[in-house]
């Protein structure tokens, strides 16, 4: 016998699956990531393999997005260079919520000093144009996976923060926050199990649209010759590379691009569509 | 004015003071700290280490840390942001000569933003659901998954390349600097480029502050007491809507500054950007600290005004 059928709401998973714009940002993530991870297997042509006959061919049947000035295949670059940018993405936005939500949990929780002390500090790090700040740390300290990543993540957190902070904030003052102080809970106990517990929808929100601004500024870095050392290709190196054939040969620079494009728009649909799924009172309320 | 405001702007000026303290001490640290020197790009190729030491003791740069610091703050505050370590010119006459590039190119920007942004996030609340809802979500996801560098490449191929109607680069011509349409005709895509990346985010703002706003009592009465629609969301709800957007729009500062960083670079644009990325790359500490604070202090007073102008426009605010 089966359990009578309940009117059941609708589970986060299946309102996400549900949710047109973040099936399709879903899918255009698992296809770059799958990209990045098969590259070897997946990529025609290795990233350096150079064929000067074959310069700067039109898309065609042998080179699906033709070929770039050294005559080496641009999809097969678009591949690979998947991994530079989802890398220093991932790595950049496990520091920043780490660090952000951390931060602002404990901002939002304690209040008083620790509250204005954290929250003057992210105003600090809002109020220097986030571009300049890496470009210098990254030029001067050398473009390492590490020391990019560091930095994005150094810029970044103070948003996060400021999220966190103000969902713990709203938390700290209901009811089951105040059972489990009257309980004899320590801080810690609340903040990790009660406070965290229930912001993690919004963290995962942040997350996604988190890893679409830290790619954003890896193309912008490596864009402005601070990212991956050629011939590794990354996007962004291989859009100004492709910026000296605008003329003759659309396709060097215009596929990288609409590569980042793709990528980035995948991880916003999903960051959206995960808001709504994750809280359906916030629909049409984002900022 | 009322001396519970005049305690709050004295207190918001002392922090703006503290802030931008913050962000040189932050700047210089991170700069000495760096490994390597001006040295190695001043002399170029092979050098001694006497020659080296040598550079290093012209510039100042033996002395402790902290001296340093205060000997360069010290004469900042004197308006003196030191000079060049390359071209021996004074920052001051360098950054004001590449201020109104940027100046111009963000302040357009910004028009170009607001303008499309603000009467479309309008319509797609107004319209909720409708055919103008999606263009404008469509708007703003795109502005902001747009890489601008690319945007830009994007519209010179298509303007300079394809149609041959705009110049790809620049500012104006040569020896013909002073043409007016010359020099517009080179500002419209670096200006669309930023533009449009800026509108996102006006765009979702005012649409959602516009839904907040259209779901308070005082629309509710001047619907009950028989104000038209139009009536209704221009005179009473958009008034109300628009003061949150007058702060995203002091907060959408550095984000539009940095961004002047990759669109100039795209465009040969002559702004403060390209000095910065230049100075980088040459090791020319004075440029570095005199551009990132000059555009720190920038922000950090566009961030104050914006906090007054909204204790004004919002009576209901209360001023802490």
């Amino acid at each position: 016998m089966t359990a009578p059928a309940r009117p059941e709401r609708p589970s986060a998973l299946g309102r996400l699956t549900r949710n047109r714009r973040s099936l399709i940002g879903g899918v255009a993530v698992v296809i770059m990531i799958a990209a990045g991870g098969l590259a070897p297997a997946l990529a025609p042509q290795g990233y350096s393999a150079q064929s000067l006959l074959h310069r700067l061919q039109p898309p065609s049947a042998a080179h699906w997005l033709g070929t770039d000035g050294f005559g080496r295949d641009v999809l097969s670059r678009v591949i690979w260079g998947s991994r530079v940018s989802l890398e220093i993405g991932f790595v950049a936005t496990a520091l920043s919520l780490v660090v952000g939500t951390a931060v602002g949990s404990i901002a939002g929780y304690f209040g008083g000093t620790a509250d204005t002390v954290i929250m003057r500090a992210a105003d600090v790090f809002l109020s220097i144009p986030a571009l300049f700040l890496i470009l210098i740390v990254v030029a001067l300290f050398g473009a390492s996976l590490a020391n990019t990543a560091l930095v994005i993540a150094l810029v970044t957190w103070a948003p996060v923060g400021r999220v966190v902070r103000s969902e713990c904030l709203s938390l700290r003052n209901r009811d089951f926050v105040h059972a489990a102080q009257a309980l004899g809970a320590s801080h810690a106990r609340i903040l990790g199990r009660h406070l965290l517990l229930n912001a993690l929808p919004i963290v995962i929100v942040q997350a996604s649209l988190l890893l679409g601004q830290t790619i954003l500024i890896e193309s912008g870095l490596s864009y402005l010759g601070l990212g991956a050392r050629p011939p590794l290709p990354s996007w962004g190196n291989m859009v100004v590379e492709g910026r000296q054939f605008l003329a003759s040969a659309w396709w060097v620079a215009t596929f990288p691009g609409l590569a980042i494009f793709v990528t980035v728009l995948g991880f916003n649909l999903f960051g959206d569509g995960l808001r709504d799924a994750s809280d359906p009172t916030l629909r049409g309320r984002s900022s | 004015m009322e001396p519970g405001l005049r305690t709050y702007v004295v207190k918001r000026l002392g922090f703006a003071v503290l802030m931008l303290l913050g962000v040189s001490i932050i700047l210089f640290t991170i700069m000495r700290l760096a490994p390597g020197g001006p040295e190695a790009v001043l002399i170029g190729g092979e050098f001694s280490q006497e020659a080296a030491a040598q550079i290093r003791q012209r510039l100042g740069l033996d002395r402790p840390l902290a001296l340093q610091y205060l000997g360069w703050a010290g004469a900042a505050l004197r308006g003196d942001l030191g000079r060049s370590f390359k071209t021996g010119d004074p920052v001051a006459a360098l950054i004001l000569d590449r201020l109104g590039p940027t100046v111009q190119l963000t302040a357009g920007a910004l028009v170009l933003a607001l303008v499309v942004a603000v009467p479309l996030g309008v319509l797609a609340a107004v319209r909720r659901g409708t055919i103008w809802d999606t263009l404008g979500s469509a708007v703003s996801l795109f502005g902001v998954s747009f890489p601008s560098f690319w945007l830009g490449i994007m519209l010179i191929l298509l303007f300079s390349e394809v149609f041959h109607v705009l110049p790809p680069s620049g500012l104006s011509e040569y020896g013909r600097e002073s043409d007016l349409p010359a020099r517009v005709r080179h500002a419209i895509l670096p200006t669309l480029t930023l533009g449009l990346i800026q509108m996102a985010s006006f765009m979702r703002f005012t649409r959602s502050s516009l839904l907040e706003a259209l779901r308070q009592d005082y629309v509710r009465t001047a619907r009950a007491k028989g104000l038209g629609g139009g009536r209704v969301v221009w005179r009473h709800a958009l008034r109300n809507a628009l003061i949150p957007v007058v702060t995203v729009v002091g907060l959408s500062l550095p984000t539009l500054v940095g961004g002047a960083v990759l669109t100039e670079t795209v465009f040969a644009w002559p702004g403060i950007g390209r000095l910065a990325v230049g100075a980088v790359f040459e090791r020319d500490y004075p440029v570095i600290m005199g551009v990132n604070l000059m555009v720190a202090a920038i922000v950090i007073t566009a961030n104050l005004l914006t906090d007054l102008a909204y204790c004004v426009i919002d009576p209901r605010i209360s001023y802490r």
